[in-house]
């Protein structure tokens, strides 16, 4: 198996369903002529044509509803934002329509678009490009939204997206374009909504998705050696469809929960996990549930403060210990 | 103009009665005859009929709530008229504890205030302890404690404040509280509030106790005439197609008549200036009930057969047991039966129920040796009769003729059947 990086991984899910199906596109800003703000979209207006990949102008409104006016003809638009900070402007599209087309035609027209790009904090661009609204699109019925954390899961989970006949959500995040990892050569796709655990353990279940469950796993690795504390990491992948069921299993097995993501915390989606465990297995439950996200106020420009405000390994492990 | 419904006074021992539950609430229209309310009263729960017309305004005593007799239940009148306000009694803690009259869209939240509240099941795992404060433990603590049996009480918690989380339980079970089977649940201190007919047995009893100097005599009496006769006779009575069956407390009741017929100057009370000697047996009996006891009355006993006080007999057990005896069913005794017999008790005394002069207090049967008129040691039937006597009334001879008059009843049965 090949060891590529994030940012490939996805390149190559946008490839191989651009090969496999012409009625796939590629659109947002500089995604063919700069080949992307992050390089994602590298060598695919080479191979593939200006009638495939299109370069927008500055207007999300715009072309999130010309993406939407697509897909509602039968077209599989694969719609870049620069950061998902921006979607902000094109809410009416990607909210409001692509979320209810289906519904209020009776079914009569799907809307097989998806929206990527990457939606982090952490690396000092502001309170307005830092934003993680995997917790507004999963609020929103009609809407899928998944968050990959390793270069496998970005791949499988993108091409599933794309093949998908509903609006999918696809948020990655800049500070994992780099990471590398094992991703087959062959054609695989990872179902949305079946989360993954990436570390078995007992004592303790770390829930995250998106760069925090890669932060979980360097934790666990922390709460072994320095704590004796074998805590299993259940990575969400998929925030909706969301698997309940794996999830559940893992606290009934550990009798504790952490949860953690990069979301502001209030109505985050550690609130809606949260609400199940308790309502599903509290008989299971051995502690409270704790959760670990950013802290609450807008995102900070300070570099050393932002760091302290979105999730780190350091305010994981020290939440474990809380109740473990 | 508001007419007030007060608590009635529908005994001549009641002094005040609980709420069991209202029947109509404010705002509904009632007329004359219509039931009101569910009054718990010394002995039984009775109906309050209305005998006024109109719109109930305002519901002063909630269901559960005590009230002495005369206090305002309610207010009947006009529909949209103001109710009189009324004093909360003092006598009353409950009534006044009793949650503001709901608004008239609210339904009388009757369930919820009704007496006695159901137990919690001894078998959930406390979840507070003894002194009242609530034991914390985790949920999965909660439930592995309750699967081995184990009482949150006994576990010390160690995690934050203190709560029980599923180490210490686990390590609880391994230390060897886990021997506790499931079934062997701590005794659980627990408040009852006393209940109207807890209070009259309590003040009653008391009363007689300190007031009536009582004496006591007992005699052991040969019983398998009795036995022998019961036995013989219920054959017949079946054969004769009839549902009725003669218990051993049937033949007591009749003894007890006849022998008070025998030995009037036991059937007398205590009057202050006079001693009045009844002209009737009125013969009241104990009903153990679930909450309290009550003592219905069978009345001119002496001059009704055995099968007749056997079905009267019933009849008022029944009724005793559904809460349905009327006060005139429980008033006017002059004598009391007590039998514990079928408890396995040898012999006991009874307090006396005044105004009677004494209570007549039965054992059990039990088979023993004994001497027989040839002096051989043979197996007999023994039964041993006791009473406890008003001694302002009667002295020790009286009560020893009544109870001699009463064991030749018991050992030739026959006699009571001419």
């Amino acid at each position: 198996m090949a060891l590529i990086t994030y940012r490939d991984a996805i390149n190559q899910a946008m490839a191989e369903e651009l090969a496999r199906d012409s009625d796939v596109f590629i659109m947002g800003e500089e995604v063919a002529q700069y080949k992307g703000a992050y390089k994602v979209t590298r060598g695919l207006l080479e191979k593939f044509g200006p009638e495939r990949i299109i370069d927008a102008p500055i207007s999300e409104a715009g072309f999130c509803g010309l993406g939407v006016g697509a897909a509602m003809m039968g077209l599989r638009p694969v719609v870049e934002f620069m950061f998902w900070s921006f979607c902000y402007v094109a809410f009416d599209q990607v909210i409001n329509n692509a979320a209810n087309i289906r519904y209020m035609s009776g079914g009569l027209i799907n809307i097989p678009i998806v929206f990527r790009g990457p939606g982090n904090g952490g690396t000092n661009v502001g309170a307005t490009h830092s934003h993680t609204p995997e917790n507004f699109v999963a609020n929103t019925p009609g809407l899928k939204v998944v968050c990959p954390s390793t270069p496998y899961d970005a791949k499988g989970l993108l091409k599933s997206a794309i093949r998908d006949n509903d609006p999918v959500f696809v948020m990655e995040n800049t500070l994992l374009y780099g990471n590398q990892g094992e991703v087959p050569e062959d054609d695989y796709v990872i179902p949305l909504g079946v989360a993954e655990v990436k570390k078995e353990g007992s004592d303790i279940s770390l829930v995250a998705h998106g760069r925090c469950a890669i932060l979980c796993l360097e934790a666990a690795e922390v709460l072994a050696a320095e704590h004796g504390i074998n805590a299993e990491v259940v990575d969400l992948r998929s925030i909706r469809p969301l698997d309940e069921d794996t999830i559940l299993k893992s606290v009934k097995k550990t009798n504790r929960a952490v949860l953690v993501e990069e979301n502001k915390p209030f109505c985050g989606v550690g609130a809606q996990i949260c609400s199940i465990i308790q309502e599903k297995v509290f008989d299971y439950l051995d502690a409270p549930i704790k959760r670990v996200s950013s802290i609450d106020a807008p995102q900070i420009y300070s570099m050393p403060l932002e760091q302290q405000q979105i999730p780190n390994v350091e305010r994981i492990v020290d939440t474990v210990l809380e109740i473990a | 103009m508001a007419n007030i419904i007060e608590m009635p006074k529908l005994s001549d021992t009641m002094t005040g009665g609980t709420v069991v539950s209202w029947l109509k609430k404010e705002g509904d229209v009632v007329e004359s005859g219509d039931i009101l309310a569910e009054i718990e009263t010394d002995k039984a729960t009775q109906e309050l009929e209305c005998f006024d017309e109109g719109t109930i305004l305002k519901i002063y005593i909630q269901a559960g709530g005590k009230a002495p007799c005369g206090q305002p239940l309610c207010a009947v009148g006009e529909k949209g008229e103001e109710a009189p306000k009324v004093e909360s009694p003092t006598a009353a803690p409950d009534a006044e504890k009793a949650k503001p009259a709901p608004a008239e869209s609210e339904k009388p939240k009757e369930e919820k205030v009704s007496p006695p509240k159901p137990e919690p099941k001894a078998s959930k795992a406390p979840s507070a302890t003894s002194s009242g404060r609530r034991t914390f433990a985790s949920p999965l603590a909660r439930k592995i404690a309750e699967d081995k049996g184990i009482p949150l009480e006994a576990i010390k918690g160690s995690g934050p404040s203190g709560r029980i989380v599923q180490a210490d339980v686990i390590a609880a079970a391994q230390a060897g509280v886990k021997g506790i089977p499931a079934a062997a649940v701590p005794l659980e201190e627990k408040l009852t509030p006393v209940s109207t007919i807890r209070e009259v047995i309590a003040r009653r009893l008391l009363e007689s106790k300190t007031q009536v100097p009582h004496f006591y005599l007992e005699k052991e009496v040969n019983a398998a005439p009795l036995l022998k006769t019961r036995v013989a006779l219920n054959e017949k009575l079946k054969k004769l197609g009839q549902s009725i069956k003669l218990t051993v407390n049937d033949y007591i009741l009749k003894a007890s008549a006849e022998a008070l017929r025998t030995v009037p100057a036991m059937n007398t009370s205590w009057e202050g200036e006079n001693i009045r000697q009844h002209g009737a047996v009125h013969l009241s009996f104990g009903v153990a009930l679930e909450d309290g006891l009550v003592t219905p009355v069978i009345r001119d006993a002496e001059k009704k057969d055995l099968v007749t006080i056997s079905r009267e007999a019933r009849e008022l057990i029944d009724k005793a047991r559904a809460k349905k005896l009327t006060p005139e069913e429980m008033s006017g005794s002059t004598f009391t039966v007590t039998n514990l017999g079928m408890y396995g008790v040898n012999s006991f005394y009874g307090i006396i129920n005044p105004p009677n002069a004494g209570i007549l207090s039965v054992g059990g049967t039990f088979k023993k040796p004994i001497v027989d008129e040839n002096d051989n040691i043979v197996i007999g039937h023994r039964m041993s009769i006791g009473i406890s006597g008003d001694h302002r009334v009667v002295d020790g001879a009286v009560g020893a003729l009544f109870l001699q008059a009463l064991a030749e009843n018991l050992e030739n049965p026959a006699i009571m059947l001419v």
